[in-house]
């Protein structure tokens, strides 16, 4: 009565692959980051690459960026898209500039908490208790942050600045050096020796002239892992971005999660626009001054493929592209594809030695053709370095989209009670 | 959406809840808001502020158009502000730098916008559909590039020519300007308002007639669905990116070809967000849209009124965001108890034809 | 039909629960009592009022009418956490879990309060796994995981909240014969601990293998109580659907000898480069249907989706011989060219494959049929052409609705299926691909719909039947064959083989070929 046809195939088992763990991983890619900035610096002669000022203005330009990134992770990692960062980063500079001239600098930092938070409130009101799609309400509350800032700016800045796009001046916070090794970093610095200095000019930027904004920033990162990952709290968050169904019937309160989880992420961009009306040489809220953070910030996010740790590294790339692009000129920048070229090739060899024959040999050439673009062109066009970072971001998700991991529920309207 | 009430309730439960919101931001900031609103409605007949609504709605209604087309299959392409700026000043370059005979001219200088803002959505639209690269993210870094690209465009040297210390393109000969329609002291039209009424006759018959549009439509509410049915999703995301950027090519051109007659870089940025608003208001229908546009007109003449009485200005942009999140939120509140009295009817009719047998 | 134990106390005790919903009476005064320590088998066809019950009981949702006893004393339960509060847990036949998590993270959440997220946790989980037999590493990641794991973390989840009383959906749907085996042997074990077990099934064998008694309800109301071992599996069918058992059979043979769809060495490899389909060859004749058997899982859906064009095979040959004798390679046709060339689908996930649910039942005509007469002209819709064939199909198949303007999702899964039924017997196919054409739907929409099927294939229809449920397969078919692990291992004749012969060519137990691999 059954004949047999055929024999079933056996399924082959997957290798189990051994992971290097998170921490030894940011090591590892943070040496290596110094070490090709180094030698970029070094084999193009652009002493600019690795000075302090350059990385000092790059750390500078990725305080808001990571905070605005730091956000993103928040609302998405409970599966709520958060594209209103940017109304809610503007929402937080006037609120930061506001408190901040009248009762100093930590109160902007409150009022920039505040008034992104509020806008996060407002975002999830939108998509959690009403199920509007989170692109949509994040472009409405964009539209809506920019309006009230500019309204709230001229109804009161204006008599005391003169000026309805500006805000009088919000004194800054002092800043810290690490004494005395900083001072010692900068001469060794200024001795130009070769590699030795160029390491010294990435480190002595880092090490001096820190806000303490900037530094609690860069402790948000590991609080924020340690949150997410390590306590029930953040296991319940999460659990709203994977399988907010599954989640529900467990007893999480999804709805108050996801509420937690965008209010947090709104503050968090509007302690990104605090940073920006605080930061040195700016001291106030000024009209635009957001120019698109909010969206490069997410953009760090989906770059660090959700984590915590990616997210900084995404955030210091973007920070320290745009640091360079300020303060040099188009050649310094396209020092930059030097290096680039030099990592590609670093992953190429990698690739082939694992004998990933097609992966390596586009690397190969993808590397030997910015090589090409290096040598062929002087310099890059001062109207296009502004956009480095869009440009890197476009080329990143091109290349690694289906390599990247984002929450599994992230984005998708949940309803109370779907699952039953 | 079936019913005409739920059509029309949730944009005027939007209007007068934002209307409410900022009355009472008015009031909170020391102003009246009767009077603010009262200055609102009389300036309408004015000078010429009603052919200026007109002429601002019909670059509202084009931009509108071209994001409602993504939207109808759940493409955000938050793009069209990239797009129909790469689309203006392109064709501005080609209208100032070749000189073409009249209608020819014109039609070279529309299908370039056309062109221009197509392309500048294919990138995007092929990375999603090759990559699997959102769209929205790639369309918002190529809106900031965009700026970029223009500027390298029109600067000195390239395409650009200094003109009363501000860069703008070669400005177009008038033998290939688009005339206006004039109503004497009342202002003059936009000649191009005809065409963006064509676009929103043209867009109609597309989504409700043809089969394009039928696909369209299957695609954005259910993309397996559609790919059961022999739709080909991947196609139509390009068709559609495609599309919606040529509409979104347009966008300036009324301004462009029947005022400026040139591409500056102060020439006016935003509307690619306003479009967004203006086809979430409309819910993507050819003649909200136009409502949309209209509305959306109006209340930034508004603006310039309202500084007359000392309020201000911006508290239009805030009654702008106020409109549109309370407009998606009653959308949305209103579908869901459309679907659950309709599936309540449908229910209750079933069981009074036949009690038992149906489960 | 008696209670037929004397083991425990009743450790539940339902009276009375009614449950209505808008046009539908769920539950109907049902009367269930499951006694401490036993395993209590709830049976009842699709549509019932099984699910409806089960989520009373387990707090998701609120009985109009009737009351719960739990350990003698009466409930209210608000929310499913008031059930686990007494003791009650619920596997669910789809799991809730977050593939993104590991297993501890997926059992602790929630119920953190009990032992931390960390290390007591993990030790809680290990000793509770001990003790069951539920074994499954903590750390893992559940996307890792196969099915049977999955399942055995769903009941770990529900352990370590401390559920004395466990409801099990479907547990068996996912799970081939051993694993079925497995799992009852934990079941009989934890039973002999003092577990309490609701067991939801439609699979009557199964049912019979493990329950200390079995409790049938019909059209949401219960039928009886009766003890296993003095009832047949077809004295249990008939308290089921009632007196007269709706037989799938067909009667006489209409096959002919023209193929109609010829797959010759069909291949198709997933993402990692694993063969999910592996050299299919198959023929259907013009008035045959072939059945395909098969645990869910061993490639079916792929072989449906490749036959449709809708992935693309990376080796072998589909051919269809149309209408007019002419012969067409559809092996590089777009999904639309294989509908066009006369393939009707009827796809096995109705809302995301079959309908566009907000849009009006016309306006769901058109879809697959986006290039034919009568619902479009060229390039053009032809509403009216739309709306009047919807009329003819719904009332030739009897689909039950107020009109043809309302939207699909306002329709009960029966008349959605009979709708696409009928859509996709439109235009004179020459083959239907039907995927589970029954699944979900209630007797009356079943009888329809073989009914309809029936009467196409007398008219020369060449239909392929992948089908879950093994009588609709041997009752419909004309041959059978036996998918696994991405290969059509076995033929069957549906005249002589019986659902246990066919249960064991799905899981390979007695081909004996795994060998020659």
């Amino acid at each position: 009565m059954i004949d047999t046809t055929a024999a079933p195939s056996t399924t082959p088992v997957a290798p189990v692959k051994r992971r290097i763990p998170a921490w030894a991983n940011g090591i590892l890619w943070t040496l290596a980051s110094i070490v090709l900035l180094t030698v970029t610096a070094d084999l193009t002669g652009l002493a600019n690459i690795t000075a302090t000022a350059t990385i000092q203005a790059g750390l500078q330009l990725a305080v808001p960026l990571l905070l605005a990134g730091l956000g993103g992770l928040w609302a998405e990692r409970a599966g709520v898209v958060n594209i209103g960062l940017e109304g809610m980063m503007i929402l937080g500079t006037w609120g930061s500039a506001w408190a901040g001239y009248q009762w100093g600098p930590w109160a902007a930092v409150a009022g920039g908490i505040v008034f992104g938070a509020l806008g996060g409130l407002l975002h999830a009101v939108a998509t959690v208790t009403f199920g509007v799609n989170h692109i949509v309400s994040g472009v409405a509350i964009n539209l809506l942050g920019a309006g009230v800032a500019k309204y709230l700016s001229t109804l009161l800045f204006t008599s005391v600045s003169h000026n309805p796009r500006q805000s009088p001046k919000v004194p800054g916070f002092d800043t810290y050096s690490a004494q005395p090794l900083a001072d010692w970093l900068g001469d060794l610095e200024k001795q130009q020796r070769y590699v030795v200095s160029d390491i010294a000019g990435i480190l002595h930027g880092l090490l001096s002239g820190v806000s303490p904004l900037t530094m609690i920033t860069i402790l948000l990162v590991p609080v924020s892992y340690l949150l997410l990952w390590r306590t029930r709290f953040g296991l319940r968050l999460r659990s709203c971005g994977e399988n907010p169904v599954a989640a529900e019937s467990l007893g999480v309160n999804v709805y108050r999660q996801k509420y937690l989880a965008v209010i947090v992420s709104g503050g968090f961009a509007g302690l990104g626009g605090a940073a920006l009306v605080l930061a040195p040489g700016q001291n106030g809220y000024l009209e635009n001054q957001t120019n698109g953070r909010g969206y490069i910030g997410l953009a760090a996010m989906i770059f660090g493929n959700w984590r915590p740790g990616g997210l900084l590294g995404g955030a210091a790339l973007f920070g320290y592209a745009d640091g360079l692009q300020t303060l040099t000129d188009g050649k310094t920048v396209l020092g930059l594809f030097y290096g680039v070229a030099l990592l590609i090739w670093v992953i190429a060899l990698v690739q082939l030695i694992r004998r990933k024959w097609i992966v390596g040999l586009i690397a190969v050439l993808a590397g030997g053709a910015l090589y090409l673009l290096y040598l062929s062109i002087d310099s890059l066009p001062s109207e296009l370095t502004t956009y480095l970072p869009h440009i890197v971001t476009i080329v990143v998700l091109a290349m690694s989209a289906q390599r990247l991991r984002m929450p599994a529920a992230d984005g998708l309207i949940y309803r109370r009670g779907q699952g039953s | 959406m079936r019913s005409l009430r739920g059509k029309l309730l949730p944009p005027v439960v939007a209007i007068v809840f934002s209307a409410l919101l900022c009355s009472v931001a008015l009031i909170i900031s020391g102003s009246n808001p009767a009077k603010a609103l009262a200055v609102m409605v009389v300036q309408v007949g004015r000078d010429t502020t009603l052919v200026d609504i007109v002429n601002s709605a019909s670059v509202y209604y084009l931009v509108g158009i071209a994001v409602a087309i993504g939207f109808k299959m759940n493409l955000f392409n938050i793009g069209v502000e990239g797009q129909y700026r790469i689309g203006a000043a392109l064709a501005a370059i080609v209208g100032g730098q070749l000189n073409m005979p009249p209608v020819i001219g014109q039609i070279v200088i529309i299908l370039t916008a056309m062109v221009g803002g197509a392309a500048y959505a294919a990138l995007p639209a092929i990375l999603k559909v090759t990559r699997g690269v959102s769209e929205v993210i790639t369309t918002i870094m190529l809106n900031a590039i965009a700026g970029g690209i223009i500027a390298l465009l029109i600067k000195q040297g390239a395409f650009g020519v200094l003109n009363n210390n501000n860069i703008s393109t070669k400005p177009i000969p008038s033998s290939n300007w688009i005339p206006g329609i004039s109503f004497g002291s009342a202002g003059t039209v936009f000649g191009l308002v005809l065409l963006a009424i064509l676009v929103g006759v043209g867009y109609w018959v597309l989504l409700n007639r043809t089969r394009f549009g039928f696909e369209l439509q299957a695609s954005g509410e259910s993309p397996t669905a559609a790919t059961a049915g022999g739709v080909d999703a991947k196609r139509m995301i390009v068709i559609a990116m495609l599309v919606s950027g040529a509409i979104a090519g347009l966008t300036a051109l009324p301004e462009v070809l029947g005022r400026d007659h040139a591409y500056t870089l102060i020439s006016p940025q935003g509307y690619g967000f306003t479009g967004i608003a203006v086809a979430l208001l409309g819910r993507n229908n050819p003649g909200g849209i136009a409502f949309g546009a209209l509305l959306w007109a109006f209340l930034d003449q508004s603006a310039v009124s309202l500084d007359v009485i000392q309020v201000p200005r911006e508290i239009v942009t805030i009654m702008q965001g106020a409109i549109v999140l309370s407009v998606v939120v009653s959308y949305e509140v209103i579908r869901r108890l459309e679907l659950a009295a309709e599936q309540r009817r449908v229910g209750l009719q079933l069981a009074a034809a036949t009690t038992g047998s149906a489960s | 039909m008696t209670t037929a134990t004397d083991l425990g106390n009743p450790a539940v005790v339902l009276t009375g629960i009614t449950k209505r919903f808008p046009g539908v009476v769920a539950n109907d005064d049902i009367r269930l009592t499951v006694r401490a320590g036993e395993v209590h088998a709830l049976c009842g066809e699709n549509g019932a009022g099984k699910s409806t019950l089960m989520k009373i009981l387990y707090g998701m949702q609120q009985p109009d009418e009737g009351t719960i006893e739990v350990d003698g004393a009466e409930v209210r339960f608000r929310t499913p956490a008031d059930a686990i509060k007494a003791g009650i847990g619920m596997v669910h036949q789809h799991f809730m879990l977050a593939d993104n998590l590991t297993v501890q993270e997926n059992v602790v959440l929630g119920a953190e309060a009990l032992h931390g997220i960390g290390g007591r946790a993990r030790a809680r989980i290990q000793e509770l796994a001990g003790q069951t037999g539920l074994r499954v590493d903590p750390g893992v990641l559940v996307e890792q995981l196969g099915v049977a794991d999955r399942q055995r973390v769903e009941i770990l989840k529900v352990l370590y909240r401390g559920a004395r009383i466990i409801i099990l959906d479907e547990p068996t749907a996912v799970l081939v014969p051993q694993e079925v085996d497995e799992l009852f042997d934990t079941l009989r074990g934890m039973r002999e601990q003092g577990f309490t077990f609701l067991f939801i099934s439609h699979k009557l064998d199964e049912v019979r293998a493990i329950a200390d008694s079995i409790t049938v309800i019909r059209r949401g109301t219960t039928v009886g109580t009766v003890d296993p071992t003095s009832v047949t599996t077809r004295q249990l069918a008939e308290m089921m659907v009632g007196s007269e058992l709706p037989s799938p059979e067909t009667r006489e043979s209409t096959v002919t000898d023209r193929a109609v769809l010829t797959v010759a060495g069909l291949h198709l490899s997933d993402d990692t480069g694993r063969a999910v389909l592996d050299e299919i060859d198959l023929a259907v004749h013009a008035g045959e249907i072939v059945g395909i058997a098969g645990v869910e899982g061993n490639g079916q859906t792929e072989l449906v989706e490749a036959i449709m064009g809708i992935r693309k095979a990376d080796g072998g040959s589909v051919l269809l011989v149309g209408a007019d004798d002419a012969i067409v390679d559809l092996t590089k046709l777009s999904t639309l060219h294989r509908r066009e060339a006369g393939i009707g689908y009827i796809p096995e996930d109705r809302h995301r494959h079959g309908l566009l649910l907000t849009q009006s039942l016309w306006f769901n005509r058109i879809l697959g049929f986006q290039t034919r007469k009568p619902v479009v002209n060229g390039r053009w819709l032809d509403v009216e052409g739309a709306r009047k064939d919807t009329r003819r199909i719904v009332e030739q198949f009897d689909v039950r609705t107020p009109g043809i303007e309302v939207p699909a999702a306002a329709l009960s899964g029966g008349n959605q299926q009979k709708l696409i039924v009928g859509r996709e017997l439109s235009g004179d196919p020459v083959l239907v691909i039907a995927s589970h054409p029954t699944r979900g739907v209630d007797v009356g929409a079943q009888a329809l719909i073989w009914e309809q099927i029936k009467q196409a294939r007398a008219a020369g229809l060449a239909v392929l039947l992948v089908s879950a449920d093994l009588d609709e397969l041997i009752g419909l078919s004309d041959t059978i064959k036996v998918m696994l692990r991405g290969r059509l291992v076995a033929d069957a004749d549906p005249a002589t083989v019986t659902p246990e012969e066919l249960g064991s060519a799905m899981t390979g137990a007695s081909t004996g070929g795994e060998e020659e691999a």
